[in-house]
């Protein structure tokens, strides 16, 4: 691992129970400023409750979480907003039927003047919008046009931009391109890297490695709840990192399996079973073929 | 900065977007509608009604004075429909709110207080703003859709204020307010006539006036105005972001309050009393007006001049019919038109000019 000791946040062995469930397990990992910690998993590995931790919405049952080199206990997300450590959901960033302007200063309005005539200072609120938004390379055409009118990359990018204008030292980001086409998934991941170069810490929550793999100064790889990988990019290939999400020997199993039922079918349907379970097989033996 | 060492994305001029017109970004405002349906009632009626001396300063004056009490109610109810509430009891606090000032000042010989005017006029306003605190409290704390707690509170006030006043009077109906010390004054800032072009115009058009312009600078020019649309919008996004979406739905429920308690003290030292029954049906006619004055059902959209011109609609309806001497029976008909065509003309123009 690339830690020298002064890493941001740093979660060690911190473990989280749902009654009989083991959600997380001696989960460690660490974000740096200004660097991507890309933290990947399947359904079901344990991202959400690790993020969930990470932003203060769980307590960890066991071990401890540090930030600033301090260690933390947060009541609320409130507590770890304070600090400065943001999340931005997938689908709880914004209000669709409010402006540009008005959602980047939801909650934090700037306002002039004094006691009974103390009003939000639109002017200030619309240019900053549009220059913070340009600093992270985001061309908005009319900060007047609802949010529900932009794209579900330029919603996310618009979510990403407000953070670290509020001065998120760590930004957490909860599978951000997950709904998004290729294209606009590109562009939340341009917006990941301009954050990285202003020193935000990015912890980027994804399944897909070929989301990851590019942004990403080092890979967590989450699995059934406990920490499966922790590499950083030198060390590790895409194919590598593929194979890793996908399961390797799980894809094997699989490959048996369908061999199995392809025996018992019979007929053209066999046939198909069989073929898709060799292309398995060569995919789980020969990542990247 | 370090911004600069990745060249922003190239500014793509999304070719998708079209150049968004200056027509349909007007067309985008929530009042348009109701702005279109007011001049559409009106030429309708001044063509109709011709004969009957429709556009007149006597006609004008009538129509305000109608529109003002309901504008007030509207623009407070927008403001709460905006915040993705409702409130359902705002005619029972009309009936109510005008219950305790009269017992207040009702004389003891009569089973009232014997108070003058304006210490009654403070505790129905404490009263009222209790019933709105009341309401948002309910609300917040049961996470019950507010329109099934007003709807409650609708006949709970009703019947607390037939009830009491019952009890300590024996009348549902308590008069002679003008007698009462403090009367001059009230009169002066509640219920005077302004003479305008010879005719009467209520002091209440003012209030609403006051109110509407009150309303549209907070929303659009406030902090609270924008958590106001934030609360409405998307409650859990806004709460996220730190909008105190409680305190914002709180101090809603107690503004709508605050309306109805007006509207109730101008009507009292206007009609010098009041009946148990004053306000029965307002709930409804002024979320009508805030709906056809472009409020979302669902919060999240609004605006409070919509509101009022949505009031404004109600009494040219209302007024044209009885200038044009149709039967009044056809009133309801009417309103009930305009609503539903008002909600199908801003569903269109939001999808067509808004989401574009």
């Amino acid at each position: 691992m690339s830690t020298n000791g002064t890493a941001l946040l740093d979660v060690r062995e911190i473990s989280k129970y749902f009654g009989s469930v083991i959600a997380l397990k001696d989960v460690s990992m660490t974000c740096e400023a200004g660097q991507v910690t890309c933290l990947l998993g399947d359904n079901g590995a344990g991202k959400s409750t690790l993020i969930k931790t990470l932003s203060g919405v769980y307590r960890p049952d066991e071990g401890e979480y540090l930030f600033d080199g301090r260690p933390r206990e947060f009541a609320s997300p409130r507590d770890a907003l304070e600090l400065g450590i943001a999340t931005v959901y997938q689908d709880l960033a914004m209000i669709p039927l409010l402006s540009i302007w008005r959602n980047f200063f939801l909650g934090s309005e700037p306002t002039k003047g004094w006691g009974p005539f103390r009003r939000y200072d639109v002017r200030f609120a619309k240019d900053t919008t549009r220059q913070e938004l340009a600093k992270m390379g985001i061309d908005i055409r009319d900060p007047e046009q609802p949010v529900g009118t932009l794209s579900g990359g330029e919603r996310q990018s618009v979510a990403i931009a407000r953070a670290v204008y509020f001065g998120a030292k760590v930004l957490i980001l909860d599978e951000p391109t997950a709904a998004l086409g290729v294209k606009q998934a590109g562009v939340v991941l341009r917006y990941i890297v301009q954050a990285r170069q202003r020193g935000v810490g990015v912890i980027f929550i994804t399944h897909n490695p070929h989301h990851a793999y590019p942004v990403g100064d080092h890979h967590v790889i989450l699995r059934r709840g406990r920490v499966y990988g922790d590499y950083s990019k030198e060390e590790l290939g895409l194919d590598r990192l593929v194979q890793m999400m996908a399961g390797g020997e799980e894809l094997e199993n699989l490959a048996h399996e369908l061999e199995r039922a392809a025996g018992k079918a019979s007929g053209e349907a066999g046939d198909d079973l069989a073929r898709a379970a060799e292309a398995l097989e060569r995919e789980a033996k020969d990542p990247g073929a | 900065m370090a911004a600069e060492t990745i060249p922003p994305a190239a500014a793509p001029a999304d070719e998708r977007v079209r150049e968004k017109s200056t027509l349909s970004k007007v067309l985008s405002r929530p009042e348009v509608g109701a702005l279109a349906g007011v001049v559409i009632v009106w030429v309708l009626f001044a063509i109709v009604a011709s004969r009957h001396n429709f556009i007149s300063w006597a006609t004008t004056a009538s129509i305000l004075n109608r529109a003002a009490p309901l504008g007030i109610l509207a623009v407070a109810v927008a403001l709460l429909m905006i915040a993705g509430e409702f409130d359902l009891s705002v005619g029972s606090i009309i009936g109510f709110s005008g219950m305790v000032i009269m017992v207040l000042v009702t004389p003891t010989t009569g089973g009232g207080f014997g108070w003058t005017l304006w210490p009654a006029v403070g505790i129905s306003l404490l009263f009222a703003l209790t019933t709105g605190l009341f309401n948002g409290a309910i609300v917040i704390a049961t996470k019950l859709p507010s329109f099934i707690v007003t709807l409650g509170t609708l006949f709970a006030f009703r019947g607390v204020s037939i009830a009491v006043t019952r009890l300590l009077t024996d009348r549902t109906q308590l008069g002679q307010l003008d007698i009462v010390a403090g009367y001059g004054l009230a009169q002066k800032i509640f219920a005077s006539n302004l003479n305008l072009f010879g005719s009467q115009f209520n002091v209440a058009i003012l209030w609403w006036f006051v109110l509407t312009a009150l309303a549209t600078w907070v929303l659009l020019r406030t902090r609270a105005g924008n958590w106001i649309f934030g609360t409405g919008g998307a409650v859990d996004a806004a709460r996220n972001v730190g909008v105190p979406t409680r305190r914002v739905k709180i101090a809603l429920f107690m503004t709508t309050a605050f309306a109805a308690w007006l509207v109730a003290v101008i009507q009292v030292v206007q009609f010098t009393g009041a009946d148990t029954l004053r306000g029965t049906g307002q709930e409804f006619q002024a979320i009508i007006a805030a709906v056809v004055g472009g409020c979302l059902l669902t919060g999240g959209y609004g605006s409070a001049i919509g509101a009022s011109l949505g009031a404004l609609i109600f009494a040219l309806v209302q007024q044209g019919i009885v200038i044009t001497g149709v039967e009044g029976d056809w009133f309801q008909v009417f309103i009930g038109g305009i609503l539903l065509g008002a909600v199908i003309f801003n569903n269109f123009i939001r999808t067509r000019a808004a989401l574009r």
